[in-house]
């Protein structure tokens, strides 16, 4: 049986939205998904009937508050095919990888290396910037190959006995290219090396094994996921996070507080101090739900067959150049291009006329641009809920680029 | 609403392209990046008695900066810095950010009032050229 499209359409209210008379062609789902209503009836069952500070409290409503948050730990843990005490729950992703450079970071030395990639958003290079600012450790660069993959044929030559840590985007946020990720960790472990993956464009393409890919650490963000805004994840293994040291300090991270002495509390409560994003977090738990829900067999196909759909529509476009891998293999619903004479935001902008939201620029990944020598591109980052009349609202919008600005 | 943002006149400052490219004696040279975007301009100008004699940009950027690079460039010869910034206070008046309706040729950038987040690429050359006149 074929992917529904249309009865998943029907759970997003965003989507039967009229602006300026156009219906929403929503394909920048890469910077933030839409959300269905079982997440807004989560959030909002959350803000009327159980609003309170979570874990203090002992009246009912702190009770209700508990439960729900300490519930949606455990979906996030069912997506992600691990503990729910090794789930931590972070502003966001680019938060929780914030996390692990700051507190595993502090557990290396100078002179230990961290191996990142060419193609890495901003958010998974500046944490380990700052850290080696702080800390005198050295960062590596995994190149990529020139249709935009990260070139793993180079590890071998990269990792080192100081290797501590590997941390690749799971997919690129750009070109879509799955990263290998057993290629990865079997020549990370061959040094000792941890791998992290940073699974913000991977975890709203469907639920996850994480100890079958043998990695170390695994955040993403909600937003991305069909949840809230203001909440990420981060997973780590248990032992990890045992040894690792808090990241902020405050309240609910404690074991017991003296001016002489404070103890932490165990994982996952060490890393969340203070009062944590409750409702956004109860709405990611049902987004995983959700997502767990869906037939991603079914879901993945139906994305890629746009993708081809992009794919065959821009190279009938004079001059629009695609941007990263050339098949659909070991790819996810990313396509960037450019178009040759006119500026990705002139693209994205004569687009938002034919009511078709897409991202143009560098989508935080300059060095990736200046690997290439792109001012940017212009992004088309695709959902379950996408259909045929996004992608040709799309290609429209292309070809009236085309024609008018240049 | 895009269509309207793109007006005939703005796409036609930015196809005109007047001052681009380098200039072989500049006096200063200034380059100034939208971290937000992307966009880069870099201008340079030559100077003579406090003045611009000469002018010649470079712009990676989409084409509202290239159009507002190339009506500076129009306008700009003969002028010092304390000219300059009077035509920056006409720039912002065409994309809305000050009260009061703009002179020609930034009146041509009028549509950018309903566009807050482009109305940063129309200003990047005024950034830069003020960098290089200081």
């Amino acid at each position: 049986m074929s992917f529904d499209v249309a009865s998943v359409r029907r759970q997003f209210p965003i989507l039967s939205e009229i602006i300026d008379g156009k219906p929403v062609h929503y394909l920048d789902n890469g910077a933030s998904a839409q959300t269905p209503m079982v997440v807004i009836d989560a959030v909002r069952t959350y803000e009327t009937t159980a609003r309170a500070n979570v874990l203090r409290g002992v009246h009912r409503l702190a009770e209700r508050a508990t439960e729900a948050y300490e519930s949606a730990r455990e979906e996030v843990a069912r997506f992600l095919g691990v503990a729910p005490m090794e789930i931590v729950f972070t502003g966001g992703c680019t938060a929780a990888i914030n996390l692990v450079a700051y507190s595993y970071g502090s557990l290396l030395k100078p002179g230990d290396r961290i191996l990142l990639s060419e193609l890495e958003h901003h958010s998974n290079i500046v944490p380990w910037q700052l850290l080696r600012d702080r800390s005198g450790i050295e960062i590596d660069m995994i190149p990529v190959t020139e249709d935009g993959r990260i070139d793993l044929s180079k590890l071998p030559s990269l990792l080192t006995k100081r290797t501590k840590l590997v941390s690749l985007a799971h997919i690129s946020n750009v070109t879509g290219a799955l990263v290998d990720v057993k290629m990865a960790v079997d020549a990370a472990k061959m040094v000792g090396a941890k791998v992290m993956l940073d699974g913000a464009q991977r975890a709203p393409h469907g639920p996850l094994d994480l100890p079958a890919l043998g990695i170390d650490f695994y955040a993403f963000a909600g937003h991305k996921a069909y949840g809230p805004n203001g909440v990420g994840v981060l997973w780590a293994r248990p032992e990890l996070l045992e040894a690792m040291p808090p990241f902020h300090g405050g309240g609910s991270m404690i074991g017991r507080v003296t001016f002489a002495r404070t103890t932490w509390a165990p994982p996952p409560r060490r890393f969340e101090a203070g009062t944590p994003p409750i409702g956004p977090a109860i709405g990611l738990g049902a987004a995983c739900a959700w997502m767990r829900a869906i037939d991603w067999t079914g879901a993945h196909a139906h994305e890629m067959a746009l993708v081809q759909r992009v794919m065959d529509g821009l190279q009938t476009i004079d001059g629009a150049r695609l941007f990263g891998p050339a098949s659909l293999q070991n790819r996810y619903p990313v396509v960037s291009f450019t178009l040759d004479g006119v500026h990705p935001h002139d693209v994205a902008q004569t687009l938002d006329s034919f009511g078709v939201a897409v991202r143009a620029g560098h989508h935080c990944a300059q060095p990736l641009m200046d690997r290439f020598d792109l001012d940017g591109t212009t992004r088309v980052s695709i959902a379950p809920y996408n259909d045929n009349s996004d992608v040709d609202a799309l290609l429209t919008g292309v070809k009236h680029a085309a024609k008018t600005l240049r | 609403m895009s269509d309207q943002l793109y007006q005939d006149r703005i796409v036609a400052l930015a196809k005109a392209k007047i001052g681009a490219g380098k200039l072989a004696d500049p006096t200063k040279s200034a380059r100034r990046d939208n971290p937000l975007c992307g966009d880069r301009v870099t201008i340079d100008v030559r100077l003579q008695d406090g003045r611009i004699a000469g002018i010649a940009h470079q712009v990676r950027g989409c084409l509202l900066c290239q159009a507002s690079a190339s009506a500076l460039a129009s306008v700009a010869v003969g002028k010092g810095a304390g000219e300059i910034e009077a035509l920056r206070h006409d720039a912002e008046r065409a994309v809305g950010r000050e009260p009061g309706s703009a002179a020609a040729p930034f009146d041509a950038f009028t549509p950018v009032a309903d566009h807050k987040s482009r109305q940063e690429c129309v200003l990047l050359p005024f950034e830069a050229l003020k960098d290089a006149l200081s």
